[in-house]
């Protein structure tokens, strides 16, 4: 047991069908480290709030799920980034690992230091990273930080492991839809056979309130949602480099 | 017979289990044999569609015959369009023409039929003002203290001015046996109950010769049909007429809440396969008979007064057909016929009716789970219950589900039908003096006033334990009146007849309520609550200082309150004896009472104001289950099974979109949502996969709508036949929703 150690939560929710394979517990921890100005989960990114529950407890809330798992689900971490609070992360996963609890996460892969390195590299079943863009410019425009190289790191130190892992990219008219972007990023991963999935996600505004709420600005109000026919076109571009494009 | 079956003891003796078990062909297959609905079938549903629209469109109720006492025999034949049904029989000689079933309580049918204009013909008005019913009997013998519970709201529903219904006759027997066969067992029955001649002698000898009699009434109504049900079925189609006409007795005899069939399609399988197998019928056929006898499900009506509407909404029938389950030798009871039957959902369009119920065990074939887990996503019209649990539990693997969730031996069983007390209700009595908190007036003597000041744990459950006590001792006393009643002016020969002379009786129990007495013991225990009282002293509302955890949520501290409090109210039932020796049991279901059962309960210490309706059965309060179905439903599977054997009602709304992002993810995510809900012992779970807006349109424009079907209780109801009222209730249901 391991009372004292903790995770700062934003919320849970127990039938995750959206956050990796299955059925899966999808804990949201609190805190970012980047504010991308389309994000769905504002308020997930301050660092100050959010609800200390003891990894025991979310052990056992995983341990209670695992009749729903079958052979692909699990527990999946997302945020926020759940790498800011890779210390007791590791505990988690351990824990995790030990119930053979197939484990997840969900990162922006911007956080680099050891822990984070020992979660990507061996404790995690699988990591779904989101790349937020193929250019070190574009990048900064979009999430507000310099961490574009520290992100491609983390990414390549999975690349290394062996490990499977998916990746995510948002699709952000404006912003992330120039078609050369699309080819660089389809150039620099299309070749590493642990990519398992190459997910396109499409940008919605159905988390502006939130931003609101925090008392802020959302910056794409004029950004229009993406028609299905982009996202079917976008799709097509990458699958002339991944094997599953979805 | 001529049948060329493998034999067995079913042939000495009446075990329709033995035939299943030695005949069956067990299916591992996919849905793609299935067929489309034929000419005849889309030209019958047509006119029916045509009936229903009429039977809507005038205040629920089509037609009435008031002239004639409703029996077996008691009407000619009644056809759709004779020349293209293969399953024939309606209840009276015309569709959706309902039928005057007086015996439950001849008060009852006189209202319902004031409420449409009309009354009992003179002849029928003349025979009630000798004969007796049901209603008169029980409130011949009713105590006051039972007429104070029930008006006060602590005890509702109760089958006292209605049919108890949830009897299932062992339909198949009929069949298999024809009734010549089934008469002379009978007949040796009788011979044998001899004396000493006590009340439990007399009763039975009596209730036997009521059976057979009934028995050669059958006969009469087959003949009407030019059918010759004296003997067994000779073929695929004859199985499923007499199968049906034996049902059909048992509707056109009662008018019970539940009239459920049992678990049918697969013996029918063993018949429609040899059938196919000797090249005499197609696949075709085979599910003509079967959408033929489904659509004779679809329009089975018993009359109503508007009062029924609020316990039972939508006009329910239950009838309830149990599909799938294992058998104890490992084997699955999943037959191509169990996909005919789902397949009616889609040759018909979605019903309420028949209640499709699915044994689910983890040992299905996976091939059957997924065509199941396809028909909720896209019908939302069947429901679940844990054949593992149930089989190994009960110890039977030929059993049906009677109305929503209750066990019963096909045949070897029967159930005596109780409704439910209202226990947030009784809860409030343990913090009133005994007193009901809306009018004051004393309910249970002897409870101790609570300190003043914050509310104590262990005080109120003190209080809390006796109230209980003296409303399970009050519930008894009622429900042993109501079947003695029952047995004796509106006795089930009909059924009975189809039922062991001697079977088991389990009596059931009920409580509505279990979220909100949960969560009010929680926030007593685990935040500050100070009652509100008036100048009475009655609690009209409660201060609550500080949070609490909520039933819901996978979280023990008040899951296990939940979880006791059931075992608890279990434990005083138990102490008492019961009418012809019945075993007690209990169930966690409400039907739609909780919309009228909240309405005559006070505020609760969980923070919910007077009148809000409870959450249906085992169900947690709506919006405070908030970290998603899986933590919702884990919570409502710590209720153990073991206490509640009547069943655990669990009633789950899911959009589309949050099971995943393709048909195959959605497909396989219940799927596993099932298995890991049943595989942590949990009973029963409704699945609704629906979106609000389209709830929202079908209040709209209703005729746009005629067959969305959504789950309640433990029932299925076309949603707009609903009240605006109930329609509301479901909208403020959680619907699970993850982006």
């Amino acid at each position: 047991m391991s009372p004292n150690i903790t995770l700062k939560v934003h919320s849970i929710e127990s039938f995750g069908t959206h956050d990796g394979p299955g059925i899966r517990l999808v804990i949201f921890l609190q805190g970012c480290n980047l504010k991308c100005l389309y994000c769905q989960n504002a308020d997930t990114i301050p660092m100050k709030i959010g609800t200390e529950y003891p990894v025991d407890d979310l052990v056992k809330r995983a341990v209670n799920m695992k009749s729903y798992f079958g052979q692909d689900g699990g527990v999946t971490v997302s945020g926020g980034e759940p790498l800011l609070q890779s210390e007791n992360l590791i505990t988690f996963f351990e824990k995790l690992n030990k119930q053979g609890i197939h484990t997840n996460i969900d990162t922006n892969g911007a956080v680099v230091n050891k822990h984070s390195i020992k979660l990507i590299t061996e404790l995690s079943d699988l990591v779904m990273f989101d790349i937020k863009h193929a250019t070190p410019k574009g990048y900064e425009k979009l999430v507000g930080k310099k961490l574009f190289e520290q992100s491609e790191k983390l990414i390549s130190l999975r690349v290394e492991s062996g490990k499977p892992f998916w990746l995510r990219y948002v699709l952000v008219p404006g912003f992330t839809d120039n078609i050369e972007d699309l080819k660089i990023i389809g150039k620099k991963y299309g070749r590493y056979k642990n990519i398992e999935r190459f997910q396109v996600l499409p940008y919605h505004k159905l988390g502006v309130y939130k931003w609101e709420a925090l008392g802020e600005k959302y910056q794409l109000e004029n950004t229009p949602e993406n028609t299905p026919e982009q996202i079917e076109s976008v799709k097509n571009i990458f699958k002339e480099y991944f094997n599953r494009v979805i | 017979m001529g049948l060329n079956f493998n034999e067995g003891i079913w042939n000495t003796s009446i075990e329709v289990k033995d035939f299943v078990s030695k005949n069956i062909s067990p299916y591992h297959g996919g849905h793609s044999f299935l067929s489309g609905p034929t000419e005849a079938t889309k030209a019958l549903w047509e006119v029916c569609k045509t009936e229903l629209k009429k039977e809507r469109s005038s205040k629920g109720l089509h037609s009435v015959d008031t002239e004639t006492i409703s029996a077996s025999n008691a009407f000619p034949a009644g056809y759709i369009d004779k020349d293209k049904e293969s399953i024939v029989g309606l209840q009276t000689d015309a569709l959706l023409k309902r039928a005057m079933k007086p015996f439950g309580g001849y008060k009852v049918v006189e209202k319902a039929l004031a409420e449409h204009g009309m009354k009992p013909s003179e002849s029928v008005t003349n025979v009630f003002k000798y004969a007796k019913t049901h209603n008169d009997g029980v409130f011949d013998a009713y105590t006051d203290e039972i007429k104070k519970f029930r008006s006060l709201g602590i005890l509702t529903g109760l089958p006292d001015n209605y049919a108890r219904g949830r009897i299932i006759g062992d339909y198949r027997r009929l069949a298999l046996y024809g009734i010549n066969r089934l008469v002379e067992e009978k007949e040796k029955d009788l011979a044998k109950i001899k004396g000493p001649m006590n009340d439990e002698t007399i009763r039975l000898r009596e209730e036997v010769s009521e059976q057979i009699k009934s028995l050669n009434q059958m006969i009469e109504m087959g003949n009407a049909y030019k059918l010759d049900l004296s003997r067994p079925a000779q073929n695929a189609q004859e199985a499923v007429q007499w199968t049906y006409m034996a049902y059909l007795a048992a509707v056109k005899e009662q008018d019970g809440a539940a009239m459920s069939l049992g678990s049918v399609s697969s013996f029918f399988d063993i018949y429609i396969e040899k059938d196919i197998a000797e090249g005499k019928i197609t696949e075709k056929q085979a599910q003509e008979y079967i959408d033929h006898f489904v659509m004779k499900l679809r329009v089975v009506r018993h009359l109503r007064m508007e009062a029924y509407d609020q316990i039972f909404a939508g006009d329910p029938t239950w009838v309830t057909e149990s599909i799938g389950g294992q058998l104890v030798d490992g084997r699955t009871k999943v037959t191509k016929t169990s996909f005919r039957f789902l397949n009616t959902l889609y040759n018909l369009g979605p019903s309420p009716e028949p209640n499709i119920t699915i044994l689910w065990s983890a040992d299905l074939p996976r091939g059957f789970k997924e065509y199941c887990s396809k028909v909720s996503i896209e019908t939302s019209s069947i429901q679940y219950e844990n054949d593992d649990l149930m089989r190994c539990e009960r110890e039977s693997d030929d059993y049906g589900i009677a109305c929503c969730v209750s066990f019963q031996e096909l045949g070897k069983h029967i159930q005596f039908f109780g409704a439910r007390t209202n226990l947030a209700k009784t809860l409030l009595l343990a913090l009133n003096n005994g007193r009901c908190e809306n009018t004051g007036i004393e309910l249970v003597s002897g409870i101790p006033a609570v300190k003043e000041g914050y509310l104590d744990y262990d005080e109120v459950i003190r209080n809390f334990k006796r109230s209980m006590k003296e409303v399970a001792r009050v519930y008894n006393e009622a429900m042993n009146i109501i079947h003695f009643m029952h047995d004796k002016y509106y006795y089930e020969k009909a059924q009975m007849a189809l039922i062991d002379t001697n079977p088991r009786i389990n009596i059931a129990y009920g409580i509505a309520g279990l979220s909100i007495v949960a969560d009010s013991l929680s926030a007593i225990k685990h935040a500050k609550v100070t009652p509100v009282r008036n100048e009475d002293g009655l609690t009209v509302d409660f201060k609550i200082e500080g949070d609490f955890p909520k039933y819901g949520n996978d979280d023990d501290r008040v899951d296990l309150i939940a979880r006791d409090v059931v075992a608890a109210f279990n434990h005083e039932l138990q102490k008492l004896r019961v009418y012809k020796n019945a075993n007690p049991t209990l169930s966690v279901l409400t039907i739609t009472s909780n919309v009228v059962y909240g309405k005559k309960t006070g505020a609760t210490p969980d923070g919910r104001t007077k009148g809000v309706p409870f959450a249906p059965g085992a169900n947690p309060m709506h919006g405070r289950d908030t970290h998603g179905l899986i933590a919702s439903l884990n919570s409502v599977s710590k209720i153990d099974y073991k206490d509640s054997q009547d069943g655990i009602s669990n009633t789950l709304s899911v959009v589309p979109k949050s099971l995943g992002d393709t048909e195959e993810e959605r497909i396989n995510n219940l799927v596993g949502t099932l298995d890991g809900y049943f595989g942590r012992n949990a009973q029963h779970l409704n699945v609704n996969v629906l979106d609000r807006d389209v709830l929202k349109k079908a209040m709209e424009n209703p005729e746009e709508y005629p067959q969305l079907t959504i789950r309640v209780s433990g029932y299925a109801v076309n949603f707009v036949r609903l009240t605006r009222e109930q329609q509301q209730e479901v909208l403020t249901r959680s619907f699970h929703e993850s982006l």
